[in-house]
């Protein structure tokens, strides 16, 4: 009837989400709405591992996502508590207000 | 026998080491025995070994003895290893006798010096250093024993060394000699890498079979002469042999008459068959470099006042003969007339240092004169020594000489020319010596009157080494001195014996002739003279070089005793032709600017270049750094596009479009 | 390949429409509140992917951890730091940044779909063992299982070092946002604030 969903479509699916995400990363200035654009990206990636797990019919791909998972939160962890602590002393900065390397 | 060659150098090693640790107990005059000792040790050893190459035929006359090896270093392979053969053995024979004789003398010279023990250490340090010198097997063996030689000389003519000009004069010694020795490493390093080895039965084999280029061997031979005009003190390398007389006169007869200074000489020889593949202007170059030393060195001794310095510079003008020999292809001429120059001449500076030791270290002959009275044992062998080393027959002076300028007439009349000039001249300064301290009248009773010290003892060494005496008289050298003198006198008047050229009936041929000795060791660049003229009217040149030196002999009689012409010194001569000062101008104006600039230069261009990439990094970075924005989103964006390249990189160029 | 079933299709558009959908929200929506909203459509749309592919297990992790715990610290630190004002979006201070950041996403996207257009029909590069399907194994914790297996025997090593990770994550969280007594800006800046107040 109607060709099967192959796993090629899930990858373009997360290559759109990834073009998406980097796209707000570079565009959004609120620095807590860019992290959520990282984890844009992130998800993109997941959803490229189990692709090509299903594809090529390997397990490793979904464990890797398993770990991928695990970094991130570590990750938005410690991203968020910097941004706390910069934010605590300057709120309302945005990610050009933090901008020590200029010069 | 000849596997104990090893011996040879050990001995004096050995007395060395002894000396280094017990000399001071030891003491004066049992260190000096020890050391003498030691040298005839080597002597009798040398002596065995050549009884035992004389027996074997010709063409075996040479034993290496290998005792380890010394640098394995991929393939550059060198061992310590001796060679032993005709040549060789030749050299240690006359060097460890007459450094025997010379021990002998100086036990007796330097009795009361304080540092005897340390004298006597040097000395066989010496020693062994010749004894290395002579019986390399290779250039790098030999090159040891060449820079052991020099150093001693250097120890041993400052060995005075708290008078200012005696520490100088061993510091000229050791940085004119180090200048040579630039040319033998560079020698050296050609050799490796033109035959791969630095032995010498390689590089003159591969000379003999036309293996080495004639442009290689012309620049070893034209290094290896820089060498010896550096150690031989020939022009213009020849500065340091007068200054070297500071040193105690057994020092000036041992190393700066009979042993050291014929070590270039010796290899030259050595490396005969590379001379011969050289280029042809490459011999005449050395026979005129030692024709002209010959010459401008008589020169100047003949205006020299100092007993010392008269046989100084006549020592440089012999060994200029015996460099001018091996220019004109005469080896055994060359290696005759070195043998009996070192007879005669360690005679003569014996007897000058009797003279002075009798004269309470008086050197000035313008204070000395009809000493034979007084000294007649130091007169008779001096007198033997100025008729050999005039040319007169049939003492041995004579015979070498004569062989040498027969060759020089061989190879180009000028060469012979210079060669007779010089002889006049020798003849005539030796018999002005000979008369100024030992004929006429005595110029020394100012002394006794005065009873002021003479001026050369006011820079010696606080301790007088002789008793003062109420009245002062000139005194024979006690027997432990003449007989030394003796014995010498001895080889200097039949030494001629050892190659008798083959006139008047004497047979040609013969085993115990030098020649035929010789043969194997310089058969390939010996000059082959035996259809030139000059050959054929030997007899002629033979009367012509009697009557040269019978020439000089009479003009100086004439001047000196007879005063019947007057003395022509001039000032150019007595001051060596300016050349010291010269070079004193030079390294003082030109040359020390050339030091400044190449200073300067190190310190701008390239510290300067080094710094400067430091400073220009730095102001790079610090421009890049101003660059910077700070923002990170336009540091993302830039990631980005970087990240598109890369995949369009990989998907395009590479791979699936 | 069999054919797909309509149900198919439909989850597959409608998880596709939610994650494209939340996506957009995300870099386009001012307030940030609303923005994590759109992640958390985004992220509950991957989680109906992972399902669509037979990876269960995954999929309720994505909704616990990311859904559940991410997002939720998000809003947290939103709030606390009272950053949930709206932002003026019209306004770029860096100059070319959007024409940038265009080129950029574009470029990514259509390099990458080209690829994978291209490959399709690849062969298996390193083909593995299969992943176990329930339907077909008839063990319905065959996902699980064989996850685990594999994450417990083949990685086991990167597992602890993980665990070591979130360790040092939340010690160093703490450190960081810790108020230091006594230190000279904190107590103008606690001065500072109680004068405000």
């Amino acid at each position: 009837m109607i060709a099967a969903i192959e796993p090629s479509w899930y990858l373009l699916l997360a290559a759109l989400l990834f073009g998406i995400g980097a796209f707000g990363l570079l565009v959004r200035r609120n620095p807590l709405v860019m992290f959520m654009c990282i984890e844009l990206m992130l998800n993109a990636a997941n959803l490229t591992f189990v692709a090509l797990a299903t594809q090529l019919g390997d397990i490793n791909g979904q464990t890797a996502v398993f770990f991928v998972m695990v970094v991130a939160a570590a990750e938005v962890v410690v991203g968020l508590g910097i941004l706390v602590s910069i934010l605590r002393r300057r709120p309302g900065a945005t990610a050009d207000d933090l901008a020590e390397l200029k010069g | 026998m000849a596997d104990l060659v090893w011996l040879i150098p050990a001995f004096p090693l050995a007395g060395f080491l002894t000396i280094l640790f017990v000399g001071r107990r030891l003491g004066d005059p049992k260190a000096g025995y020890l050391a003498t000792a030691a040298v005839f040790a080597s002597f009798l050893v040398g002596a065995s070994i050549y009884i035992d190459l004389l027996g074997r035929p010709e063409e075996e006359r040479e034993t290496v003895v290998t005792l380890f090896s010394w640098v394995p270093v991929g393939t550059l392979q060198i061992d310590l290893a001796f060679l032993a053969d005709p040549l060789s053995i030749l050299m240690v024979l006359f060097v460890t006798f007459i450094g025997g004789l010379i021990h002998l003398f100086a036990v007796g010279y330097m009795h009361g010096d304080p540092k005897f023990s340390k004298f006597f250490l040097y000395l066989n340090l010496f020693v062994f250093s010749m004894t290395l010198l002579v019986l390399g097997e290779n250039l790098l063996v030999t090159f040891l024993g060449w820079e052991g030689v020099g150093t001693c000389s250097y120890l041993l003519i400052a060995f005075w060394h708290t008078r200012e000009s005696a520490a100088t004069a061993g510091k000229k010694a050791f940085v004119t000699n180090r200048v040579g020795d630039w040319g033998v490493m560079l020698a050296m390093f050609l050799s490796f890498q033109a035959v791969g080895s630095m032995s010498y039965s390689v590089l003159n084999e591969s000379a003999e079979t036309g293996m080495l280029a004639a442009s290689t061997a012309s620049a070893i031979t034209i290094l290896l002469l820089v060498g010896a005009a550096g150690k031989s003190a020939q022009l213009p390398l020849y500065i340091w042999l007068p200054d070297a007389m500071e040193g105690p006169t057994p020092v000036s007869a041992l190393i700066h008459a009979a042993t050291m200074v014929t070590g270039g000489v010796f290899l030259l020889t050595r490396i005969n068959p590379v001379i011969a593949a050289s280029y042809d202007w490459v011999p005449t170059t050395i026979a005129w470099v030692g024709a002209i030393t010959a010459l401008f060195a008589a020169t100047i001794a003949l205006a020299q006042n100092d007993i010392k310095k008269v046989l100084a510079y006549s020592t440089v003008s012999q060994i200029g003969y015996m460099v001018l020999a091996i220019g004109t292809g005469a080896y055994v001429a060359a290696i005759f007339h070195m043998v009996t120059h070192a007879a005669f001449k360690a005679l003569l500076f014996l007897g000058a240092g009797s003279v002075i030791h009798g004269m309470h270290e008086e050197q000035d002959m313008r204070k000395m004169g009809a000493l034979r009275a007084f000294m007649p044992i130091t007169a008779a062998t001096f007198i033997v020594g100025w008729l050999a080393i005039a040319g007169v027959p049939p003492f041995s002076g004579f015979f070498s000489k004569d062989e040498i300028l027969l060759f020089a007439l061989a190879d180009s009349v000028p060469l012979y020319v210079v060669g007779i000039i010089t002889a006049v001249l020798t003849a005539f300064y030796m018999t002005r010596q000979v008369i100024m301290v030992f004929f006429g009248k005595a110029q020394w009773t100012s002394l006794a009157n005065e009873e002021e010290a003479p001026e050369v003892a006011e820079g010696e060494p606080p301790v007088e080494t002789h008793d003062a005496h109420g009245e002062f008289k000139p005194h024979e050298s006690p027997p432990i001195m003449w007989i030394p003198l003796v014995v010498l006198a001895g080889l200097a008047a039949i030494g001629g014996i050892i190659n008798l050229p083959s006139l008047f009936g004497i047979p040609e041929g013969g085993t115990y002739r030098l020649e035929e000795w010789l043969h194997p060791v310089v058969e390939f660049g010996e000059a082959e003279i035996s259809g030139t003229w000059a050959y054929d009217n030997k007899y002629l040149l033979v009367a012509f070089a009697v009557a040269a030196a019978l020439g000089g002999i009479a003009l100086g009689w004439a001047v000196y005793l007879k005063k019947r012409l007057k003395p022509w010194e001039p000032t150019l001569f007595a001051k060596g032709w300016y050349y010291d000062q010269a070079i004193t101008w030079f390294m003082g104006n030109p040359g020390r600017k050339g030091f400044d600039d190449v200073a300067d230069f190190d310190q701008h261009v390239v510290d300067g270049a080094v710094n400067g990439v430091a400073l220009a990094v730095k102001e790079t970075a610090t421009q890049a750094s101003e660059r910077q924005s700070g923002y990170v989103r336009r540091y993302a964006g830039v990631i980005g596009i970087g990240v598109v390249l890369l995949l369009g990189w990989f998907v395009v160029i590479r791979g699936i479009l | 390949m069999s054919d797909a079933t309509f149900l198919e299709y439909v989850v597959f558009f409608s998880a596709a429409l939610m994650i494209l959908g939340g996506a957009i929200g995300v870099i386009t929506l001012k307030n940030p509140v609303h923005a994590a909203l759109g992640l958390v459509l985004t992220l509950f749309g991957v989680a109906v992917q992972f399902v669509a592919q037979q990876a269960h297990f995954l999929a309720a992790v994505q909704v616990i951890v990311y859904a559940g715990a991410i997002v939720v610290l998000f809003l947290f630190v939103i709030m606390l730091l009272g950053v949930d004002e709206a932002m003026d979006l019209s306004i770029e201070p860096i100059p070319i940044q959007r024409p940038l950041a265009a080129v950029m996403a574009v470029g990514i996207v259509g390099l990458v779909g080209a690829a994978v257009v291209r490959a399709r029909d690849a062969l298996d590069i390193n083909p593995g063992t299969g992943i176990d399907v329930a339907q077909e194994t008839g063990n319905n914790d065959a996902n699980i299982q064989q996850l685990a297996a594999n994450l417990y025997g083949d990685h086991v090593l990167a597992f602890q070092l993980t665990s070591v990770l979130l360790i040092v994550a939340v010690a160093g969280t703490v450190l960081l946002t810790r108020k230091w007594p006594r230190s000279g800006d904190d107590a103008r800046d606690a001065e500072h604030e109680s004068s405000d107040v």
